[in-house]
């Protein structure tokens, strides 16, 4: 559904964040359950700073959870949005180094989006927005490749488990 | 063809008149059984203690109609105010094989097979032999068959019985578009004492084919009366009161089927096995009439799935099946149990163990019922007593079933689910589902919720609001899946304490008499009990009955309040491995030492037999009898001089 | 949670997610197959509460918890018989049946085939991930011959299982196949299935990523079908004979009658039954 007004863009980019924080929190959830306690804490992190950046949009329109342009999108079968982490992507003895990877690769998505959404961008309006937004991402990606410097990288052993599978059923 | 049944001469002598059985005081480890083959001695057969009744046995094969005639034979009884059953039996053959219809008549409700026959008609000797043990004949017995095919085999008259030729064969020939068993039917009817009216209008009822074809057959009809007034017996059958009561004459698999309709079923699922087959053929057009359906399942672990999935839906749900099919459906009743989702599982029992003996009755799937699930899994288990119980049986399960969300399996069997019989009218019990369900948004609506009752409402799919997931696992009070021991401890004790604690009223068993000695048993072998009981008091002995229809949970608190003042109890059933018996044993303290009767089948137990054994039992087990525990040394086996 | 003061609002996948997390490993593609029949379900506005998804025993099979539509989670192998049980007695319900390929097609395979025969209208979802996950990695009727394990060392030797060829065959009216890496066309082709009437059988690649992390390779080897689906069920087993076992897409989408579901029948009282054992005394 391709964006024509600046509403339009907006709602979009804050769609794109709502789904980023349920997928963020959806990770948390998969990481506490196999007790990886350092990524679950990433992914929560990840998920309040997409909830700060819808609540920048929701304020910059002067939208509140009651507006139409906040509900939930009708396109249902819409692929992951870009700024998502891909539910597959994950691993049970991940570190926060992969995690945030997987987050820098999101925003970087999410910044390529929009830059070709500013080169289609059917009215001036759409386009200073689309630039804004794409200029936004760009930020997020650079603090987030600043924060991987400071994270330990992990060994080549990362995903050795001396525990065989168990079965449960 | 089972090599079972080609049997010598000699063996059917020794076997046929066997009326003997042994009984006694049983210890544990050892098992006491009844009727090893023992000689003849016919002068010892007592007469019988209930004159009014007349038993009559129509015996052919190669599709001459046996069958038929004695369904038609019954029909007649009922129209002529009389009280009847009828018991099927045959060969293996699909068609044309050897049959038998076993037919008792009286003024009164019959229950059970009488211990001989009165009247034999063979419409030929070669089919015969085969129903040797089924047709014992009395000494002042009458054996009717064709004048031109010789004498009856040895064994029918050895007892005493008479023979008399009628050309049966060459009547039906002379009168064109006749069956002989039409001749046969009025020659018995006639002989019994039936008004030729009802005969008539018995084959007018059920003549399904021409007009002509019809004309011919109440011709053949009156030449079989006519026959039977040249012939020298005496029907004893006195003439029934007239009634306005309403009869019925029904199977026990139909009664079964009817009464889990009253009883609330809108959803059977079916897989075909003898003898279960006719009850649910029974089903599809009776629920389609009421607005539920019938879906026939590829097999028995589909069909049980499919009734739990409608249950699950809400619609109360039954299948049946026999021996072999209950084993398949394990599994999925022990799913029953643990996402508590109520069923209704009709075992119509039959020869065992594995394949066994499909066409003939047996009590021995008690043990499997009551006990045979993986894991701690209380269920209910209930028996009718009579092909009129079934009904009435069936219609309770489905109450409790539904009422304690848990499967119930009613244990039926062959000799009453196939055979048919002239019942009163059932009055409605008024037993129906009643299934405690979840109101719509329910706050914190937990489905497994532990209450002092045992039973927390159930959501029905489409119920907003209070959706869950009914699950197998072991779980929360809200449905999670859980393998921590306090939830474990929790659900089992729920689980228990519903089926525990619920008040069944006085249907979990008949009690009759106030004797100090009781005999305790449970299904079709009730009416062959009593009428065992009646004769006894003849004999100066009173016997207080307990049959009892509910199995599982055993109520020991009322089985203790039914054998107030009892110092002494036997326990009858028609199995090989004494199964009330022990199930009552190990769940339970009975007065005395208790007594087991028991013998497998395929023969019915018969009640001069069991009466004898009884009276013996008494005798020997009396107040001097000693204390449970005490060595009494072997267990005592009778033979009767 | 109570679905009717959202009445007003458009629901989304979140609202059929329940608050359960999942047990699934981290990566496991069940975690998209759940997505996807959440995105289906809010495609077509089905209230949670009119939705059942019945499942068997297996990894997959846990998916009737993770969604708030009612979920019955029973014995292993029998799902297609529960539900069809369930649909038959309430045909208002959409009734979702899920699991895996151990739990389907081997002791499951006999319900597989009937239910295909029977064409009731259900939906039938198979998390296939050629593994019997939940009892530590044996191989299932869709593993590969030659695929080393500790039940069956150096793999079965037998053939594996074609379940598209066996639906079609026996008469499924809707069979497709999907991938687990591809929400948005999975829950295309679920949303397809559930409106299909009769029998709709949908195979999804799923990978495992603990028993058979080579599998995170399916996503370089699925490929669209570049054929559209047919009603032609000669022309539907034409295709699949030849099929890589990667085909993604819609085989065939058949017009066979869905199995007769009552819906408000003509209803006697059962006393209506007993004229039928009725034995009158005739007057002699």
């Amino acid at each position: 559904m391709k964006p024509r007004t600046l509403a339009d863009v907006m709602a979009q980019a804050l769609a794109m964040e709502r789904e980023a924080i349920q997928r963020y929190n959806a990770l948390a959830d998969v990481m506490e359950v196999h007790h990886n306690r350092d990524v679950e804490a990433l992914f929560r992190s990840m998920a309040k700073i997409e909830a700060k950046h819808a609540a920048q949009i929701m304020a910059e329109m002067g939208w509140t959870d009651s507006s139409d342009e906040a509900r939930p999108r009708s396109s249902p079968f819409g692929d992951d949005g870009p700024e998502s982490v891909p539910e597959d992507a994950v691993h049970y003895l991940m570190w926060p180094w992969h995690a945030l990877q997987l987050a820098l690769s999101a925003e970087q998505r999410a910044e390529a989006f929009f830059a070709g959404l500013a080169v289609t961008a059917p009215s001036q309006a759409v386009r200073d927005a689309a630039i804004r937004l794409r200029d936004e991402e760009r930020e997020h990606v650079a603090l987030i490749t600043a924060w991987i410097v400071k994270t330990p990288q992990p060994g080549s052993d990362w995903a050795d488990d001396p525990d065989p599978p168990r079965y449960t059923d | 063809m089972t090599s079972e049944f080609a049997l010598s001469l000699n063996q059917i002598k020794d076997v046929a008149l066997s009326r003997r059985s042994t009984c006694g005081i049983a210890d544990p480890g050892v098992t006491v059984d009844a009727a090893a083959p023992r000689p003849p001695r016919p002068e010892h057969v007592p007469p019988p203690a209930t004159p009014e009744s007349l038993s009559i046995a129509l015996a052919g094969s190669g599709g001459s109609g046996v069958m038929t005639a004695g369904t038609m034979l019954l029909e007649a009884a009922a129209k002529a105010g009389f009280y009847g059953l009828m018991v099927r039996t045959s060969g293996p053959q699909i068609r044309g094989g050897e049959a038998a219809a076993l037919i008792r008549l009286g003024p009164r409700p019959i229950d059970g097979l009488d211990d001989a026959f009165d009247l034999l008609i063979a419409f030929d000797w070669e089919s015969l032999p085969r129903f040797a043990d089924e047709i014992p004949m009395r000494s002042s017995g009458l054996i009717v068959g064709d004048s031109g095919a010789g004498d009856p085999p040895a064994v029918f008259v050895a007892g005493g019985a008479r023979f008399a030729g009628v050309e049966l064969k060459k009547t039906a020939k002379s009168i064109a578009g006749s069956w002989i068993n039409m001749v046969a039917l009025g020659l018995a009817g006639s002989l019994a004492g039936l008004p030729a009216t009802a005969l008539a209008a018995a084959l007018r009822d059920s003549w399904k084919r021409s007009d002509a074809g019809l004309q011919s057959n109440l011709l053949a009809l009156q030449a079989g009366i006519d026959a039977a007034a040249t012939l020298d017996f005496a029907p004893r059958l006195a003439a029934p009161a007239p009634t306005s009561e309403a009869r019925w004459l029904i199977s026990g698999n139909e009664a079964a089927g009817y009464g889990a309709i009253r009883g609330g079923v809108r959803f059977v699922a079916a897989y075909p096995i003898t003898p279960a087959t006719e009850l649910l053929e029974w089903m599809a057009p009776a629920l389609a009439k009421v607005g539920g359906s019938l879906l026939q399942a590829e097999d028995e672990l589909a069909s049980i799935n499919m009734a739990i999935g409608a249950s699950y839906g809400g619609v109360p749900a039954l299948t049946a099946t026999a021996g072999p099919g209950l084993a398949l459906m394990t599994e999925a009743i022990g799913l029953a149990v643990s996402a508590e989702v109520p069923v209704v599982v009709v075992d119509v029992m039959r020869g065992g163990p594995s394949t066994g003996i499909p066409a003939k009755s047996e009590q021995s799937d008690l043990s499997f019922a009551v006990s045979g699930l993986p894991g701690d899994a209380p269920r209910l288990v209930l028996a009718p007593t009579s092909i009129a119980d079934c009904l009435a049986t069936t219609q309770w399960a489905v109450q409790l079933a539904e009422a304690l969300q848990a499967p119930a399996i009613v244990l039926s069997d062959q000799f009453m689910g196939q055979s048919r019989a002239v019942i009163d009218r059932p009055r409605d019990t008024g037993f129906v589902a009643e299934r405690l369900t979840a109101a719509a948004d329910t706050p914190d609506y937990q489905r497994y919720l532990d209450t002092p009752s045992g039973i927390s409402p159930m959501a029905i799919p489409g119920t907003p609001g209070v959706a869950y997931t009914a699950d197998g696992l072991e779980h929360t009070q809200t449905g999670t899946p859980s393998s921590q021991a306090r939830d474990h401890t929790l659900q089992l004790d729920k689980r228990e304490r519903k089926l525990a604690r619920h008040d069944y009223g006085p249907w979990w068993a008949d009690v009759e008499g106030d004797a100090d000695a009781a005999v305790i048993t449970f299904g079709s072998v009730t009416g062959t009990v009593r009428e065992a009981i009646a004769r006894a008091a003849g004999h100066g002995v009173a016997l207080r009955l307990v049959a009892l229809r509910l199995l599982a949970p055993l109520l020991g608190r009322e089985l203790d309040a039914a054998l107030a003042g009892v110092s002494r109890v036997i326990v009858v059933e028609q199995n090989h491995g004494a199964q009330l018996f022990r199930w009552l044993r190990a769940m339970h303290d009975l007065p005395g030492r208790p007594a087991s009767f028991h013998r497998p089948g395929p023969l019915p137990l018969r009640p001069g037999e069991l009466m004898e054994a009884l009276l013996d039992w008494h005798r020997t087990a009396g107040p001097a009898a000693p204390a449970p525990g005490a060595d009494v040394g072997t267990a005592a086996a009778k033979e009767y001089a | 949670m109570n679905d009717t003061c959202t009445a007003a609002a458009v629901r989304t996948h979140a609202d059929y997610k329940s608050k359960t997390k999942p047990v699934w490993c981290p990566g496991c593609g069940d975690f998209t197959v759940l997505g996807a029949i959440t995105r289906a379900l809010a495609a077509l506005e089905l209230p949670p509460h009119e939705v059942a998804v019945v499942s068997g025993i297996g990894c997959s099979s846990r998916i009737p918890a993770y969604t708030t539509c009612y979920g019955f989670h029973g014995v292993h192998g029998r799902a297609l018989a529960a539900g069809t049980g369930l649909k038959v007695a309430r045909p208002e319900l959409t009734v979702l049946v899920s699991g895996g390929d151990g739990d389907g097609y081997s002791i499951g395979g006999n319900h597989f085939m009937h239910a295909c025969r029977r064409n009731v209208d259900l939906t039938y979802i198979v998390m296939d991930n050629h593994v019997y996950g939940m009892t530590k990695g044996q191989a299932s009727p869709t593993t590969e011959p030659d695929w080393d394990n500790k039940l069956s060392p150096g793999g079965t030797g037998i053939r594996s299982f074609h379940p598209l060829v066996i639906a079609l065959a026996s008469g499924a009216n809707f069979v497709a196949r999907a991938f687990s890496g591809d929400t948005s066309g999975t829950a295309r082709i679920i949303a397809e299935a559930i409106r299909h009437p009769g029998f709709s059988f949908v195979e999804v690649l799923s990978p495992c990523v603990t028993f058979r992390p080579e599998q995170r390779g399916w996503k370089e080897q699925v490929h669209q079908a570049v054929v559209d689906p047919t009603d032609d069920a000669a022309r539907a087993a034409r295709r699949i004979m030849t099929d890589d076992g990667f085909n993604i897409g819609v085989l065939y989408a058949g017009t066979r009658t869905p199995y007769p579901l009552k819906r408000a029948a003509m209803r006697s009282q059962p006393a209506a039954l007993e004229a039928q054992f009725a034995c009158g005394e005739v007057s002699s």
